[in-house]
């Protein structure tokens, strides 16, 4: 990473709780922790992968610094503008530069709207364009997105999960974002076919300087895509790191067995696996100190009870946050050796 | 990649849209279409029945001109129709009936039905004959006449006061489950509190205080029986707004208006539609039911309603003339139910069989 980089966005102690409500008076009477101080920057141009488990909060974390769901706490800027402090009228203004790609292709596109108007009814709200100008436009965006003039015409329900995932990136590209939170946009679809939409992606951003915030649970599509990868458990990242740090050298405990869950194409080298035991704890009761002690291979008393914070651990660029693995690099960073 | 190249920019087909399968579906559905079919015929009969009975010829010769009495007269009773149209000499003249005075050899094409809705004659509670097929009234007045000038109102009551629900229940329905919370509430328990209220009796003591007409029945009936719509327009918002088809709307800087009305609505649009052909279905039956008891459409002007208890007043002396108004009725709800029912297959097959 060098110093200097401009960075798109900036994510500062990020939270967003959400209350539970019982009873008649719908009093709250808790709440979940959903993202619980998540913090990371994007250069412009690159990509940040996050991943997790499903629930610890990776769809929360998008959509809350896209504004689609308040934040509790923490800020969020976009090319050093405060996003949660901007009126409507400048939000609005701002969500041509942010966009959403979203994993389910089915449930994200208007079944009564055509292709040709679910490109365009951005482009009809934020620009007035006149229908001829407006559907140039669209075609062109079809067209960089891999699919031809003549799908505008048609309903979402007459595509296949790749090309409504194409009809999803091409909505999301209609008003020229530099900035796209990509929500597990492959997840959903067949193998053969995510390599195809990753591609996609990383074409599209090298044609057009796009910064992402990917999303994903699968770890190898992750290290396709992205430059930095941030690991997140419950709420908060446990790992943050350049992508060739984190995959060469995984720190944390959480890191380390999920990379063992990685399937390779050797099936002669023996590997240590690692197999977690038990659920991901529910969030609106997360285990006290890290919440992952629980499951933690390493768990000593001290992890029940306190946090360690997000700190350099192997680099000051790898980021960990893990008593136990401080605690060892500690002593090797006395004998520093070769890292990335 | 086998993919064909475009070398010239068409312009795009548009493919089957959402209301064109359903109509497809519809069309399928056999009782749906005998429902469509009865809806269709009576919106006919409503249209042209001052041509169907009247005393007067649609066109006819008479020493030597030619007349259109009958065409002139739906002028002539529409109080915004061009005034300039006067119905010429002799027909104009209150002593000269046509029916009498037109020469036998005459040309004249005449209505199916020979008499006016108002038209009394000497001959009481007759039973039906080619001279009345239906029969006379207490009044002497041809009843099939009247229950063709009839329709007009259970046509009208069914839509007018569905049309007026519908509009109160989707943008209340539609506030109430986008918004939710506070507004959610307060629309909620308006709801509840209507609900409480037996519909019919609620109309019945409405209708004491307002002047009973035929307008105010349907006013009345719109104010009180949108509750369903709205429950069902609120559910529909509510489930529709965590799609993500509308994060993404929300996402793209798109307006809350344009969201819950191109984005919602349509989407919602279809299962309350199937409830608004309920509701037309129950509004026939209620204005029936109040102008039974004499609080709805007011005598001489018949409905549906009011011959029935016409009918049911000499019961003893003309049983025969129940028939065609209950008749009538009940075909008139089956098919609104036939056609709601057809609707709800055609929408979402996994509804069949429930209301």
């Amino acid at each position: 990473m060098i110093a200097e980089q401009r960075h798109l966005i900036e994510v500062a102690d990020l939270k967003t709780h959400f209350p539970i409500r019982k009873g008649l008076l719908r009093r709250v009477v808790g709440e979940v922790k959903a993202v619980d101080g998540v913090s990371f920057r994007i250069a412009a141009g690159k990509t940040l992968g996050l991943v997790g488990e499903s629930g610890c909060g990776k769809t929360t974390v998008g959509r809350t610094l896209l504004r689609l769901i308040p934040a509790t706490e923490g800020r969020v800027l976009y090319s050093g503008r405060d996003v949660f402090a901007l009126r409507n009228e400048q939000m609005r203004l701002l969500r041509r530069r942010m966009q959403l790609v979203f994993q389910d292709p089915y449930g994200s596109l208007n079944p009564r709207l055509t292709v040709e108007n679910i490109v365009g009814e951005a482009l009809a709200v934020h620009e007035g364009l006149s229908v001829h100008r407006r559907r140039d436009k669209v075609m062109a965006i079809l067209e960089k997105v891999g699919l031809a003039s003549h799908h505008a015409g048609r309903y979402p329900h007459e595509f296949s999960g790749g090309q409504r995932q194409r009809i999803g990136i091409a909505r999301a590209l209609a008003l020229g974002p530099q900035f796209i939170v990509c929500d597990e946009p492959v997840s959903a679809l067949d193998v053969s076919i995510q390599s195809q939409i990753v591609n996609l992606l990383k074409d599209l951003q090298a044609e057009m300087g796009l910064t992402y915030l990917f999303i994903a649970h699968d770890l190898a599509v992750v290290e396709h895509i992205s430059d930095d990868v941030a690991v997140m458990y419950l709420g908060r990242i446990v790992e943050y790191a350049s992508r060739n740090a984190l995959y060469a050298n995984p720190q944390h405990p959480y890191t380390r067995a999920l990379m063992s869950a990685i399937p390779r194409p050797e099936p002669r080298r023996r590997r240590e696996r690692i197999v977690l035991a038990g659920e991901v704890p529910s969030p609106s009761n997360p285990p006290s100190g890290c919440a992952f002690h629980p499951r933690c291979p390493l768990a000593e008393p001290r992890c029940a009870e306190e946090v360690q914070s997000l700190v350099g651990s192997a680099s000051a660029e790898h980021r960990v946050a893990c008593w136990k693995v401080s605690e060892e690099n500690r002593r090797y960073c006395l004998q520093p050796r070769d890292t990335i | 990649m086998t993919e064909p190249t475009i070398t010239q920019p068409q312009a795009p087909v548009r493919s089957e849209g959402y209301w064109r399968t359903v109509w497809r579906n519809v069309r399928r559905n056999r009782r749906g279409m005998a429902g469509l079919i009865v809806i269709g015929l009576m919106l006919a009969v409503w249209i042209f029945s001052p041509l169907l009975a009247t005393n007067q010829p649609i066109v006819c010769r008479y020493e030597g001109r030619w007349y259109f009495p009958a065409v002139v007269e739906v002028f002539q009773a529409r109080r915004t129709g061009p005034q300039w149209i006067n119905k010429a000499r002799p027909f104009n003249l209150p002593q000269f009936d046509a029916k009498e005075q037109l020469d036998p050899d005459d040309f004249a094409i005449w209505p199916l039905i020979r008499w006016h809705e108002y038209e009394q004659s000497s001959d009481f509670l007759q039973p039906p004959s080619s001279r009345h097929w239906l029969g006379t009234d207490e009044l002497g007045r041809d009843v099939a006449a009247r229950m063709i000038h009839g329709t007009a109102v259970s046509v009208k009551v069914g839509f007018v006061s569905m049309g007026i629900a519908a509009l109160i229940g989707i943008v209340l329905g539609g506030l109430a489950g986008y918004w939710g919370g506070f507004v959610d509430m307060v629309i909620s328990r308006i709801i509840e509190i209507v609900i409480c209220f037996p519909v019919f009796f609620l109309i019945l003591a409405i209708m004491v205080w307002l002047e009973p007409n035929i307008l105010n029945v349907m006013i009345v009936i719109g104010l009180t029986r949108w509750t369903g719509i709205a429950r069902y327009t609120r559910g529909e918002f509510m489930r529709i707004k965590g799609q993500d088809y509308v994060v993404a709307a929300h996402c793209l800087g798109i307006g809350h208006g344009r969201i819950m009305f191109r984005h919602i609505l349509p989407n919602a649009l279809a299962p309350v539609l199937v409830s608004i052909t309920f509701g037309i279905a129950n509004a026939v039956l209620v204005e029936a039911g109040l102008s039974w008891l004499g609080f709805g459409v007011q005598s001489p002007d018949p409905s549906w309603g009011n011959i029935l208890r016409t009918a049911y007043d000499s019961l003893n002396v003309a049983p025969h003339l129940v028939y065609p108004p209950c008749i009538a009725i009940f075909l008139a709800v089956l098919a609104y139910n036939l056609l709601g029912d057809a609707l709800r297959d055609a929408i979402d097959p996994r509804l069949r069989g429930t209301t």
